[in-house]
């Protein structure tokens, strides 16, 4: 059976950059926001791959990307990974970062979806991560599945199979370490993913030139996406650091294995 | 204050996770009217047990609500917030809900705000952002408001038994059936929320050796050793993990859920032990919540040296780690 895979994925500051909050006039931000490099989500970057993997084993699938961005970021930040896998980009442009209301990116993105010409709800797998590196709520893909009436949900998954009988098989992380194994029968499914197993792909030029001679119009005509918030911060500020960290160099192991055995046992 | 209603869920033996207790915890710091609202595997004798105080006491249990599901899981969680009429709502951040709350506050045309550590009675909620990396506070006017507090920041809750609840009748219809649980092997142990200890093995018992080579089966022993003699978290960074992903002959025990910060986990423990892990900020923000840190490496110039370990050993760890095992 062929599957609409739809993922939704926002873009995150590098994770080596350093964040610093800022006010605006309209809330907090971060210094430089502009400025700072971009990535890909990182979890929503494994639904992505995962949403490869599973396009390949069933031919006929296609996989659409939605994201809300500013544009001119998404833009810089597809360069890389339309050359990872064929996808197709849904692009909203408009303020990203940790700072937006979830409900109302929740409500674009359901709408945006809910558009998408000869989307076929029987077909569709709704995935995105769990939670953003920036807002890490994991509220959003429960939302989106909910406005679209989606209600059989998966949060933190690891793994999704498909059975001989068409149903989802799907491994959802819970607490202590363990895996949560669901059967769902068929398709309309919202599937939020933690890593899975899938390493990240390997850049192809061709696939990246591909994807990019359809996304650059898609990205000129990317509409505003009109959010509100119904969020008032009342600040917003970096952890105090209040470590002053001991180095302990040129002493033998015996003598560092003792001390470390002793601060256990305490 | 508004009203609260504190929404709880048991676990599958019929009792309340002790998240719950937290949850309650908060809720009475916050002295406003509470009702309360149960639901899953023997939902009425658990909410009735804790009742005391409470305004209204609603359940929803049976068959369908003993499984941890998003489906019926929503079902329960939207019919208990309507029949209580509160406007905030409090309930634990486990999986569980973290899972069905979001869109159940999206039915109800309200919003879900996650990782709540603390509340005030003005409802300044506290949180953390870009994966702990900053703090904030704030509120938001949408009702209803859902709150699901962090486990393990709030202390829980004395209580005591009082009214029995009100049991609701709620229609199901789902097309998922949890068939079981997959836990790691007893010998590859993961994160585990009651450890006092968490120990990272980081990317560096993989790489070449005084000696020139490398010795994995080695590290593997040591690192396993040390972790079943201190029943510590297992914890790894995210590049140990995509080595194993990249099919390098690695530690074949860690997987992506042993994998903390940035893509990982945030545990929280009293004490934290790296080994060969450079503590760059993608990983250390997944330290967040661990109080006393330590960290065994080469470099006396990585990231841990620069205020984000308490004590750092500059030591080959292989040796450290080898010393420290007939001491425990």
């Amino acid at each position: 059976m062929p599957y609409q895979i739809i993922v939704c994925g926002g873009l995150a500051p590098d994770p080596l950059q350093t964040l610093e909050p800022v006010s605006s006039p309209a809330g907090p931000a971060l210094k430089n926001e502009m400025m700072l490099p971009a990535v890909f989500d990182p979890w929503a970057g494994h639904a992505l791959y995962e949403a490869a993997h599973l396009a390949k084993q069933h031919p006929g699938s296609s996989i659409k990307v939605v994201s809300l961005a500013p544009k001119a970021k998404l833009q810089q930040v597809m360069m890389t990974i339309a050359q990872k896998l064929p996808f197709e980009l849904v692009p909203l442009d408009g303020p990203g970062g940790g700072f937006t209301d979830a409900a109302s990116i929740a409500a674009v993105l359901a709408d945006a979806i809910a558009a998408i010409p000869g989307l076929d709800k029987s077909q569709v797998l709704l995935f995105g991560g769990w939670e953003s590196a920036t807002r890490g709520a994991g509220t959003v893909m429960q939302m989106v599945g909910e406005k679209l009436g989606i209600t059989e949900q998966f949060l933190a998954v690891d793994e999704l199979t498909i059975d001989a009988d068409g149903a989802l098989v799907i491994k959802e992380r819970v607490e202590g370490g363990q895996h949560q194994v669901s059967r769902c029968t068929a398709p309309p499914a919202v599937l939020a993913w933690a890593t899975g197993n899938l390493s990240e792909p390997a850049n192809h030029p061709q696939t990246g030139m591909a994807n990019m001679r359809a996304m650059m119009p898609a990205l000129q005509k990317a509409k505003p996406a009109s959010l509100t918030s119904a969020l008032t911060f009342a600040d917003v500020s970096l952890p105090a650091v209040t470590r002053q960290t001991r180095i302990v160099k040129d002493v033998p192991a015996a003598e560092i294995a003792r001390e470390i055995a002793e601060w256990i046992k305490q | 204050m508004e009203k609260i209603l504190v929404l709880l869920h048991t676990a599958a033996d019929g009792g309340l996770p002790p998240a719950a207790l937290e949850t309650l915890g908060v809720a009475q710091s916050l002295g406003a009217a509470w009702d309360l609202a149960v639901l899953g595997a023997n939902a009425a004798a658990a909410a009735q047990s804790i009742s005391s105080g409470a305004g209204k006491t609603l359940a929803v249990e049976g068959d369908a609500f003993s499984q941890s599901r998003y489906s019926t899981d929503a079902a329960a969680a939207a019919a208990l917030i309507q029949a209580s009429g509160a406007q905030i709502v409090l309930a634990p951040g486990t999986m569980r809900f973290n899972r069905a709350l979001p869109g159940v506050a999206a039915r109800l045309n309200g919003a879900a705000d996650t990782h709540i550590v603390a509340v005030d009675p003005s409802l300044n909620v506290h949180r953390w952002f870009y994966r702990q990396r900053m703090e904030g506070t704030l509120t938001r006017s949408t009702r209803p408001w859902v709150l699901l507090i962090e486990p393990g920041s709030n202390p829980a809750a004395t209580t005591a038994a009082g009214a029995p609840a009100e049991l609701l009748s709620v229609p199901v219809e789902t097309r998922t059936q949890v068939t079981g649980f997959q836990s790691p092997a007893a010998d590859q142990q993961t994160i585990r929320p009651g450890a006092s200890l968490l120990f990272v093995a980081g990317a560096g018992w993989t790489k070449k050796q005084k000696d020139g080579a490398t010795h994995t089966g080695e590290a593997g022993e040591i690192i396993l050793g040390f972790v079943q003699k201190t029943q510590s978290s297992l914890g790894s960074s995210k590049s140990l993990v995509d080595l194993s992903g990249e099919g390098q002959a690695v530690l074949p025990f860690l997987t992506h859920l042993h994998q903390v910060g940035q893509t990982g986990s945030t545990p929280r423990h009293r004490k934290g032990l790296a080994t060969c892990c450079h503590g760059e900020e993608p990983h250390v923000v997944g330290w967040r919540f661990i109080n006393e840190r330590r960290a065994i490496n080469l470099d006396p110039a990585c990231g841990w040296s620069r205020g984000k370990a308490d004590v750092l050993y500059v030591a080959d760890a292989f040796e450290v780690m080898r010393a420290l095992a007939p001491l425990l």
